[in-house]
């Protein structure tokens, strides 16, 4: 193998009953790589990624960071790991300033820091993603593309091995989202190696290296976006029948 | 340390030292409500240092502090009295530990129900071996310890909640109990390993409620289980710990004073109506001081120096 694999996802399953969310997939991930995992709603996006992190135990299959098997471990082992990930709806620390929950993701973790110097990481953090002005901040005060950037920065704060996104640019208008690619571009010039969920096409178009397609639970196809969104199976999935 | 924090440790040390004073004054009232204030100053606030951040509501505080009493009323004829409040500590730790490791996967109402019911199955139990056993269903504890004792011995007990409450709120263990109090899901993505922060805390919490209860042994003299395992003291705890807030370290301090001042005029009006005040009292704090008088003082506060 030329690049080290990140990420290894072999046969992962997940089934809740008799409903088979994910279903035997595989695919790996390189270092500084940046994979999106798209797919029509329902086909098993989040689930997977859940698998991922932790926050759902894999059924059958096992996943690889590094080489190191994090299937089975709980989230906050994987999270001290190296595997720092955002949520599909933003979840934020409302009692704590806009400082703190950027903090939280730097002491437990991949990191762990603690006093001035956590302080620092987290200001920094804050300014990185444009909210430098906002660190004292309450949550309340705060717009929704502000919550995901601070959410945003709090995955940072672990300087995570592998960053999970998780339709981290739905819900922002027009031009939030250019500002949303650019972060995430950035990002991936720094080298991050990075899954995002995405259902935004020029999104995915200009952020991501390798696209898997997922469709009720299976992978039906792989490879770069422009191939991925010319394969048929995939128009298939996304348009039915008649536009294959 | 910062200024506020050497400010207010200097106050601490202060009204600690003026309430050390009370039994010097010679009125058993006094004394005896002293007792009582300081009974609820170290369980309420012990309580909070877990509920407070996590917004577990754990009614197993007389659980603790029953197991404690017990403690001291089996071994007072065997081991010196001092012996017995560690042996009564430990086994609280060690019960809080168990207890903490079965229920605190429970969320919400169902661990409030576990912990209402550990008190009541704590007493089932202790009640089934004194029968079995064919020994009388209570326990005489007779020292030679006397009230102004026991009054020191808790504000010493305070003193020590204080200062682990202190140092819990400014460590990694505090940060992580905010955020699983917040959203547990952000915590363990975080890396924190949420069931060993709150067991620790429910330990500690734990072990407490059973010292005052070995402390307070002495002062009832005869100890039954149905005195022991109440579970009113489980629920004056809360109401004064919510009455004062149980967001700040003094916050349980500033609900107990009055709350103690005015239920020991309601027992004394309405002796056969207390569970009924007690519930009035309840929804009185939640409904109109939903955070308490440390909420109420800090609003204020915000607003005198956003004037000046």
């Amino acid at each position: 193998m030329a690049a080290r694999s990140a990420l290894s996802v072999k046969n992962a399953t997940k089934n809740f009953g008799g409903l088979i969310a994910v279903n035997q997939m595989s695919f790996d991930i390189e270092e500084h790589e940046v994979l999106g995992l798209i797919g029509p709603n329902g086909s098993g996006k989040t689930t997977m990624m859940n698998l991922i992190s932790g926050a759902l135990r894999i059924s059958s299959g096992h996943i690889q960071l590094f080489g190191h098997v994090i299937s089975g471990q709980s989230a906050s082992q994987i999270s001290r790991l190296g595997v720092a990930r955002t949520f599909q709806l933003v979840r934020m620390l409302n009692s704590m300033t806009v400082l703190e929950n950027v903090e939280a993701g730097g002491v437990f973790g991949h990191r762990k820091l603690w006093g001035g110097s956590l302080q620092m990481q987290a200001v920094e953090m804050l300014e990185k993603v444009g909210m430098g002005d906002a660190v004292y901040s309450p949550i309340s005060a705060l717009t929704y593309i502000d919550q995901k950037r601070v959410e945003l920065a709090r995955a940072l704060m672990s300087d995570p091995r592998l960053l999970l996104l998780d339709e981290w640019l739905a819900g922002l208008n027009p031009s939030e989202l250019q500002i949303g690619i650019d972060l995430v571009n950035s990002l991936r010039e720094e080298g991050r190696t990075i899954i995002v969920v995405e259902h935004v096409m020029d999104a995915i178009r200009s952020l991501c290296d390798r696209c898997v397609v997922m469709n009720s639970g299976y992978k039906i196809a792989e490879g770069t976006p422009a191939e991925v969104l010319a394969d048929e199976e995939v128009i298939r999935a996304y348009l039915g029948d008649d536009h294959a | 340390m910062t200024r506020t924090e050497i400010r207010n440790f200097l106050i601490t040390i202060v009204l600690f030292a003026l309430a050390a004073l009370i039994p010097l004054s010679d009125s058993g009232f006094w004394l005896s409500m002293g007792i009582t204030i300081a009974t609820y100053m170290v369980l309420s606030t012990s309580w909070a240092l877990f509920s407070g951040p996590t917004h577990y509501i754990s009614l197993a505080t007389g659980a603790f502090y029953g197991i404690g009493m017990f403690t001291v009323g089996v071994g007072i004829e065997l081991l010196p009295y001092w012996v017995l409040v560690v042996v009564a500590a430990v086994i609280g730790a060690v019960v809080a530990a168990l207890v903490g490791l079965a229920t605190l996967r429970l969320s919400g109402v169902y661990f409030v129900i576990f912990t209402l019911g550990l008190a009541e199955l704590i007493r089932q139990i202790v009640t089934w071996v004194q029968t079995t056993m064919g020994s009388s269903s209570g326990l005489y504890v007779l020292t030679n310890i006397t009230e102004p004792i026991i009054f020191w011995e808790l504000l010493i007990l305070g003193i020590i909640v204080y200062f682990i409450g202190w140092w819990i709120n400014r460590s990694r263990l505090g940060f992580a109990l905010r955020i699983i109090g917040n959203d547990e899901v952000v915590a363990v993505h975080s890396g924190i390993n949420t069931a060993a922060a709150k067991i620790i805390l429910f330990v500690v919490s734990g072990t407490v409620a059973t010292i005052v209860g070995a402390l307070l042994a002495p002062r009832l003299s005869y100890i039954e289980s149905s005195i022991a395992f109440s579970p009113m003291l489980s629920f004056i705890v809360v109401i004064t710990a919510l009455l004062g807030g149980a967001q700040r370290l003094w916050g349980p301090i500033v609900g107990v004073i009055p709350f103690m001042l005015v239920w020991d005029f309601l027992t004394a009006t309405f002796p056969n109506q207390t569970t009924l005040m007690l519930g009035i009292c309840f929804l009185l704090v939640v409904y109109a001081i939903p955070n308490g008088f440390a909420g109420l003082i800090e609003k204020y506060s915000h607003r005198l120096r956003g004037r000046t």
